[in-house]
């Protein structure tokens, strides 16, 4: 009955197959094709696929069953992988949950000229802080803040841990060629990745209530740019001031804080930038899963077709935006160690 | 101080390339620089070098671009390892050292100033001056104390708190000397150290260095690619080619007799009249002699000529400190101008 019948037979392993092809459960399709009452004559040459293939054979699984096979896996592997997880990520879930809580319960008229007076810090300069200002009170005036401010604390949360993580393992990698090697088709991984894909595995090992889920799938994603830059800024910096510090007789920790460090710092800076960006783009994504903030609204915009509390959630990501890149950029520029423009 | 020298290199070979040990065994047997890299793709850096640095002098070594004088230079402070060979400093073999040992003498013992000045760009000249200081664990007062006195000795007084890329080039090796200088140690290695300033912040530095070693006695090895340069600093002068040491010795020497064609065309080149010195070219004084003047032994010919006002007759007595120890035929003064020019012409 089914294409590939004469093809076991001629093989010989019809014993292997299994009579009655009746065994094999049925496709979706050919469920549709008997609800409607017609024969399925389907294409002259199907393709051998499983499902194709397990029609004249029972003995070969459908593709559903490699699926179910992986889901399986994963479920019987969750156990095992959890307690090993739980415990190393609980902090996430504390320092993400004390975060939002301070963010919070911090008064606006303390934490709004906090906000601007880091910004004036961070970046020296009049037109920035202004326009932070300006756009903090604007989504205040709309009735954002709150929603802003979950955003903002998730962000400064795991682009800390990220930078944490970042910078040692950036180090650790212009240090090694092996280890970069190692590396860096990890970092690939990561970043050619999309984002919701690895959203699914998280999705099996946390529950979705635990906040370490969408801080894992954030710092993940915002990680790459910061350790990338780190290895670069430190492989770039001057073989001749190198040769020069091992000349002078020091050490590897002297070399690395006294010199690579310090030379590297605007790479790195603009790594963090990067990071930064990233973690906002990611936010906004990890509301599917629960994340809190401005990625909320976005999301009930779409779910329920409501264009305007969308659009609202949406200038305001890109102001966040705007202010942390303004910020972080300017701060960037301010740690031009060579002082070439003076 | 002892007779023996300061720095001793003793069958010195560098070969670059993974496996450089089995190499030598080819370079032993003769093979050429362009052999071993044609037919075993290694670089022969180094070969048979055996040089003896005298404490308080100043060695110049000097070859074309590619003929080993920064990995000669490198390997004194081990910056780079030597395939074969000794290294010894004050009688000390640099290669049993063990890291820790290795980083107290580069600290202590050894500083240097480099091409490209390769300062700390994010750190003041002050603190750049005081960096090596700084490495060996000196309290900051005292470090800044040091500095400030290194920087003013070299002429950056009321530089101290501009970085460096905010300096002239001349400028910025001034750093690079006096970083080199505050470590108090007593060799210095200057690899090319004047050639990225032009020629005449190139001639107040020469100046700037020599007048230092009249009064700290260093031992200095100089590297250049610059005869004219080589021969105003020199106390000792290594001539490399291709990673071998083709001809060594005092400098006037080399000029009046060069070993090799090699070396022929690269003091033909320059102005002799102003490098050879009196003493180079007089002869043992002879009783009877009447003299048309005296002149000093360490004037050097351009001068005598403009006292003899061209004449050659003339026959002058040469005084040192008073004495005459000497005396010149202005005959064997023209001879000595003339480059000695062998095989390249005779071909
Ligand atoms: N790390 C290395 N690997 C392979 N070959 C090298 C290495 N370093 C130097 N060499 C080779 O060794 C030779 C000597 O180089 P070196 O840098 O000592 O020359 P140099 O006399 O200082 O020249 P320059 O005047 O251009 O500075 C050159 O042929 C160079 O190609
Ligand atoms: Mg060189």
């Amino acid at each position: 009955m089914a294409f590939y019948d004469g093809l076991f037979r001629v093989l010989g392993l019809e014993d292997w197959c299994g009579g009655g092809d009746s065994a094999a459960p049925l496709s979706m399709a050919d469920l549709l094709s008997q609800n409607s009452g017609e024969d399925s004559g389907g294409p002259i040459f199907p393709f051998p696929s499983l499902d194709n293939l397990s029609e004249s054979c029972s003995g070969i699984s459908q593709t559903r069953d490699l699926t179910k096979g992986i889901e399986d896996s994963f479920l019987a592997a969750k156990p095992a992988l959890k307690t090993v997880l739980d415990p190393i990520t609980q902090p996430l879930s504390w320092m993400l949950d004390g975060a939002l809580w301070l963010f919070a319960s911090i008064p606006w008229w303390i934490m709004i000229p906090l906000l601007v007076f880091i910004s004036w810090k961070a970046s020296r300069s009049v037109a920035v802080t202004i326009f932070v200002a300006f756009s903090i009170l604007l989504l205040a005036f709309v009735d954002h803040y709150d929603v802003a401010m979950q955003t903002l604390s998730i962000i400064f949360v795991c682009t800390g841990i990220s930078i944490l993580l970042g910078v040692p393992i950036g180090i650790a990698m212009s240090k090694s060629n092996r280890l970069q090697k190692a590396i860096v088709p990890v970092l690939d991984l990561l970043q050619t990745l999309p984002t919701f894909v690895y959203l699914i595995p998280l999705i099996f090992l946390f529950s979705v209530t635990e906040s370490k889920l969408y801080g894992i799938a954030i710092i993940l994603y915002a990680i790459v740019p910061v350790i990338r830059l780190t290895d670069l800024g430190i492989r770039l910096v001057d073989k001749d001031v190198i040769e020069a510090a091992n000349a002078f007789g020091m050490n590897s920790n002297q070399k690395l804080v006294k010199v690579e460090l310090p030379l590297a710092l605007p790479n790195i800076m603009a790594g963090v930038n990067q990071t930064i960006m990233m973690s906002l783009a990611m936010v906004v994504i990890a509301s599917l899963v629960s994340a809190p903030g401005l990625g909320v609204n976005v999301l009930r915009g779409i779910r329920n077709l409501e264009l305007g509390v969308g659009i609202v959630a949406g200038i305001g990501i890109v102001l966040l935006a705007v202010i942390l890149d303004r910020v972080s950029k300017a701060a960037l520029s301010r740690v031009d160690m060579t002082h070439k423009t003076h | 101080m002892t007779d023996q020298p300061k720095v001793r290199l003793r069958g010195l070979y560098k070969i670059f390339g993974p496996r450089d040990k089995e190499m030598m065994t080819h370079v032993t047997a003769g093979m050429g620089k362009p052999e071993l890299l044609e037919k075993h793709k290694h670089v022969l850096g180094l070969q048979d070098i055996n040089v003896d640095m005298q404490a308080g002098e100043i060695t110049v070594v000097m070859g074309l671009s590619g003929s080993g004088k920064s990995t000669l230079i490198r390997h004194l402070n081990r910056l780079i390892e030597p395939t074969a060979g000794e290294i010894l400093v004050d009688g000390e073999d640099v290669m049993k050292l063990n890291a820790v040992d290795l980083r107290q003498r580069r600290q202590k013992k050894m500083s240097m100033v480099f091409q490209k000045f390769a300062l700390l760009p994010h750190r003041t000249v002050l603190e750049n001056a005081a960096m090596a200081l700084e490495v060996q664990g000196v309290d900051k007062a005292e470090r800044e104390k040091e500095g400030m006195k290194w920087l003013a000795r070299v002429g950056l007084e009321g530089y101290e708190n501009h970085y460096p890329a905010q300096l002239s080039g001349g400028m910025q090796q001034r750093v690079g000397i006096a970083r080199a200088l505050t470590s108090n140690s007593d060799i210095m290695l200057m690899d090319e150290a004047f050639s990225a300033l032009d020629p005449l912040i190139r001639t107040d530095m020469q100046n700037l260095l020599l007048e230092l070693q009249t009064e700290l006695h260093k031992t200095i090895i100089f590297i250049t690619h610059d005869l004219d340069e080589a021969l105003k600093l020199a106390d000792h002068l290594v001539i490399l080619k291709d990673g071998a040491v083709v001809q060594q010795g005092e400098p006037q020497g080399i000029l009046l007799n060069p070993a090799d064609p090699y070396i022929e065309d690269f003091v033909s080149d320059i102005n002799r009249a102003r490098v050879l010195r009196v003493r180079s070219v007089m002869q043992p004084l002879d009783a009877g002699q009447s003299f048309a003047g005296d002149v000093q032994l360490n004037d050097n010919l351009e001068s005598l000529i403009a006292v003899s006002g061209g004449d050659t007759s003339k026959t002058y007595r040469v005084m040192e400190d008073g004495e005459a120890v000497g005396q010149l035929d202005m005959r064997d003064l023209v001879k000595a101008l003339v480059p000695r020019v062998s095989s390249s012409e005779a071909k």
